[in-house]
Parts: structure tokens; sequence; C-alpha cells
């Protein structure tokens, strides 16, 4: 039933293994942890990526050139800055919370690596294809507010509390126009299931039937995962590094790592609520059609970046409830008609 | 402290550790973040050096840090008077290890035209150790790319740069004796 690349490859994996280890159950709780390894790869490579790829674009838009010293391309420049980060010193500041401050980057990581299990790669390729996905998904992510506080809280700091507070003012208040716009998508599809979201965009993609969702979720994914118009968690002229200042070396690292995860897991949900998932036409694989919708989003969002200044933060809030609040109830109103409506003419 | 100088001497002649040192010593020459500050004029300079027309990206050096903590390079560009200079060795003190000072500009290196000021550091070396001297009033933009690329060689290759180190040691003694009298 399932005919992607990945599926059939997963498949033909599973019958080799069959008759040499015999056991079906072994057999698939190695597949299980080669997919876990896999999405991990997944993660940590992306951080590599994106790091020179944010550089490049940025250095594109405002008429730069960006690295190209560093190996060819300057494609070796996120491993120097890896490399350089390891051995840096881990300096731990006096007065802080020291359980709470060296646990928030770990605990940051896991929000952000937990939800590629909720993705649909490819047809019939989900890790975990739960009848309840997409609202995991959120679930999942919202949870990353809570390491950003206990960072912010834990570096006995002014700037640090102040970015920790400000992460779960606007977190917290974009999650909600978040959610009620995709609440459209479920409406239209009747499941939340990703795999099913997909399957339900084989014909037309949301981006088509829910415009002002897309445009919803377009503005409250930058700001759920800190990208730059809304970056008011770190915003360097106001409060230095926000929740990050007191961190060195691999400590900073790993948020960073958790911010570009988070990067590629909004171009991935942009993907697979509104532009078809994997779906396309014919001529190229699905698997490719996946990524190549995936990368283009993120660059979309890394152009919306590094194209608007930063916001103010009371701007961002009244944004948040006065705007995007009625809207999205508009747009459920909407989407319900429109379902009624719909029936109807049949 | 090299990676070179962890090694206990009587182990030195069994254990090799040249390569992993070459490598981190690429990575760091390689990606050198500097501290977003600037004291006066020539940090205008600092700014234009990012900028499109000079691009320090293309070096990779373009990640100014607005946090000491995440930093590895302490450009103090312009004019630094004594009143300034607890911040600054604030600043300085707050940078992990390994961290690179530039003195830019013509005050940094001998107090340039307020040479004579009471109030005015003549020569940056006085409270904390140099790597880089960068003449000019102000150095241009090009002139800072070609500094930090000299401390990038003075990184990968320690030994070029030879007796710098015993004026490093004696401005890292002044240093300590100067925090030792602020307490």
């Amino acid at each position: 039933m399932h005919n992607g690349i990945l599926y059939l490859a997963g498949q033909s994996l599973k019958e080799l293994m069959l008759p040499v280890i015999g056991s079906e159950l072994i057999v698939n709780l190695i597949m299980t942890l080669i997919c876990i390894v896999i999405l991990f790869l997944l993660v940590a490579t992306s951080a590599l990526v994106f790091t020179l790829g944010e550089r490049k674009v940025c250095a594109w838009i405002q008429v730069r050139i960006g690295p190209n010293r560093v190996g060819p391309w300057g494609l070796l420049q996120s491993t120097a800055d890896m490399l350089k980060l390891l051995t840096k010193e881990d300096i731990i500041p006096h007065g802080i919370d020291r359980w709470l401050w060296v646990l928030s980057p770990i605990l940051i990581f896991i929000p952000a690596a937990m939800v590629y299990a909720l993705f649909p790669f490819d047809d019939g390729v989900i890790f975990a294809d739960v009848n309840i996905g997409l609202f995991l998904l959120i679930a999942i992510s919202s949870q990353s507010v809570l390491p950003f506080l206990m960072g912010g809280y834990a570096s006995n700091s002014k700037y640090a509390m102040l970015g920790g507070m400000r992460t779960v003012a606007q977190m917290l208040s974009y999650e909600i126009p978040m959610v009620i716009a995709l609440m459209g998508i479920v409406m239209i599809t009747g499941s939340l299931k990703m795999s099913a979201i997909v399957e339900a965009q084989s014909e037309v993609w949301f981006i088509f039937l829910q415009p002002i969702a897309f445009f919803i979720f377009l503005v409250t994914a930058l700001v759920e995962s800190n990208r730059p118009p809304f970056n008011m968690v770190e915003g360097e002229s106001e409060i230095i590094a926000g929740p990050f200042t007191e961190y060195t070396g691999m400590r900073w690292a790993l948020f960073f790592l958790a911010e570009f995860a988070n990067l590629l897991s909004i171009g991935i949900l942009t993907t697979t609520l509104f532009l078809g998932g994997w779906q396309g036409p014919d001529f190229l694989p699905t698997q490719l059609w996946f990524w190549i919708k995936a990368f283009l989003m993120v660059i979309v969002y890394q152009w919306i970046g590094w194209t608007f200044p930063r916001t103010r933060m009371d701007t961002i809030l009244s944004f948040g409830w006065k705007v995007l609040l009625p809207l999205a109830l508009v747009n459920l109103l909407l989407t319900g008609f429109g379902i009624y409506i719909f029936r109807w003419l049949l | 402290m090299e990676i070179v100088d962890i090694v206990p001497p009587e182990l030195k002649n069994n254990v090799i550790v040249t390569s992993v040192d070459a490598l981190f010593k690429w990575g760091r020459a390689n990606s050198i973040w500097p501290l977003s500050s600037g004291l006066a004029c020539c940090s205008i300079e600092m700014m234009c050096a990012a900028a499109s027309r000079f691009d320090l990206s293309r070096f990779g050096y373009e990640v100014f840090r607005s946090c000491p903590r995440q930093s590895d390079l302490l450009i103090v560009a312009g004019t630094l008077t004594w009143k300034m200079t607890p911040p600054l060795i604030r600043l300085y003190e707050e940078m992990p290890n390994p961290k690179y000072v530039i003195a830019m500009g013509n005050c940094n290196i001998g107090g340039g035209p307020f040479a004579d000021s009471y109030s005015v550091v003549t020569g940056l070396d006085q409270i904390m150790p140099v790597d880089v001297y960068l003449p000019g009033c102000p150095p241009r933009p090009e002139a800072l790319i070609d500094a930090m690329l000299k401390l990038k060689k003075r990184i990968q290759h320690p030994e070029a740069a030879q007796g710098s180190e015993e004026r490093m040691n004696a401005s890292r003694e002044k240093l300590a004796d100067m925090t030792r009298r602020a307490e």
C-alpha cells in the first residue's frame, strides 16, 4: 500500500534481517533503534548545515558573500565553530542554581528532537503515527518553554531572568492562535493523525483551503521558534543574550543546536500541514519532494528573519492577542460554514 | 594553555597529541568570534569591517556576540580612558579561555593624540595582554581584517610569534597585580 523509497528500503532491510535473526520481535526492536539513531543524526546534522546556511542566506540578503575561506565554499565553517566551542573553557558562575542551570541546555534539546518522531517524512515513513499526532506534537513542542525559564532563573542574572520571562510571555500567548488556526485543518481532515492530514491533501493543498490559517501559522511558528523578527528571547541590544547569557562553550552550543532543530522542524511542519507533505507530481520521488518543500520553507523563514527588524515586546504581545487570536477564531467560524455549505451543495 | 602543556612531563615521550592539537588550533583559528564592544571612533571602522563592502564573514569572523561568555576576541576599538578600564577588564575576565585581544588604533598602542592626557591609558598592554597591535587613526576595515588574519596565524603557529610570550606574561602579571589592588 505504501510505495515511498524510504518505506521500501526499510521493508527490504527487515526482510534481510528476518531469516538471520529469526524472531520478528527482535527485528522490530532493531528497526526502532535504527530509526531513533537516524532521527538523532538528522537533528544533529541539520544544526551543522543550517548554521552555515543561515550565515550564507544572511550574507546574500545583506549583499555580502558569506563564509567562503574555510574549506570549499566555506563548507567546513560550522565544523571549525563546533571544534572551537568544544575546547572553550567551561565557566560555571558563582551563585547559580546549579542543577537547574546544568539541566536546562539538555532539557531544551529533548522536545526539539522528540517532535521529529511525529513527522511523516515519506509515504508510510513516520516513527510514531499516533491518532492524536498533531495534538501530541503541539504538546511536546510547548514543553520547550520551561528550560528557557529554568536557564534564565538559575543563571542568577538580571538579563537572563528577563529573557526567561519574555520566553514564557511570547511562547505561551502565541500557542493559542496557533492551535486555533490548526483546528481548521483538523476540521477539514476529521483526524489529528499526521499521515491522515497529509493524505487529505492529495487533491488540494491546505494552503489554498486555509490561507488565513497559513498566515497565522507562519507568524506563530516564527515566534515559537524564536526566529529573528521575534527573537525577543535573546534581544542582543537589550538583554545581552537572554537566558543564554551565562552559558559558555558546549552548553551554549546545545541551545544553538535546539534552535536550528526547531528551524528545520517548523519548515517540515509547514510542509506537512499546508504544502501537501511528501506528495507531488510523479516526475520526482516523493522523498525528494518532501525535502525540497521543507528546505524552501526554511529559506522563506530565514528570508523573513533577515529582512524585518526586531519587533518590540509589547507589540508582539498585543499583535498576538488582539489581531491573531480574533483572526484565528474568524478562520474557525469560516471553516465551519465552509464545510457546512460544501456538504449541503453535495 | 596549549593542549600539549596538559600532558605530564614524564609522559611527553610516549603520548602524541600533536594532530588533535593541530585540529583544535585549526578550529580556533578559523572561528574567532569577537565581542561586540566599541569605545570610540575605531568601533565605527570595526562595524564597517562586518558590513557588505569589506565582509569579515568570508573568513568566518562575523559572529559578533554581545555576551563575553560566548566570545573569543576582545577588539579594544577606540580611546581607552582610565575610567573605562574596570568595565573593560571585567569584560576580559568574563571571557572563557582561550581568549585574544586586539589593540585597535594608535590610542591603544601609545595613547595616540592623547598621549599627554591625564585620563587616557597610554598603551593597552599596561592593563591586559595584547595579541595583535593594529596601528592607524583609525585603521581602515581592511587593516582590521589583516589584524584578524595575523591573529589566525598566531593561533595556528604560536612559534612564529617569537618573543611576544614574555611581553604577554609581563602584562598578565600586571593585570593580576591590578585586580589584587582593586580588591
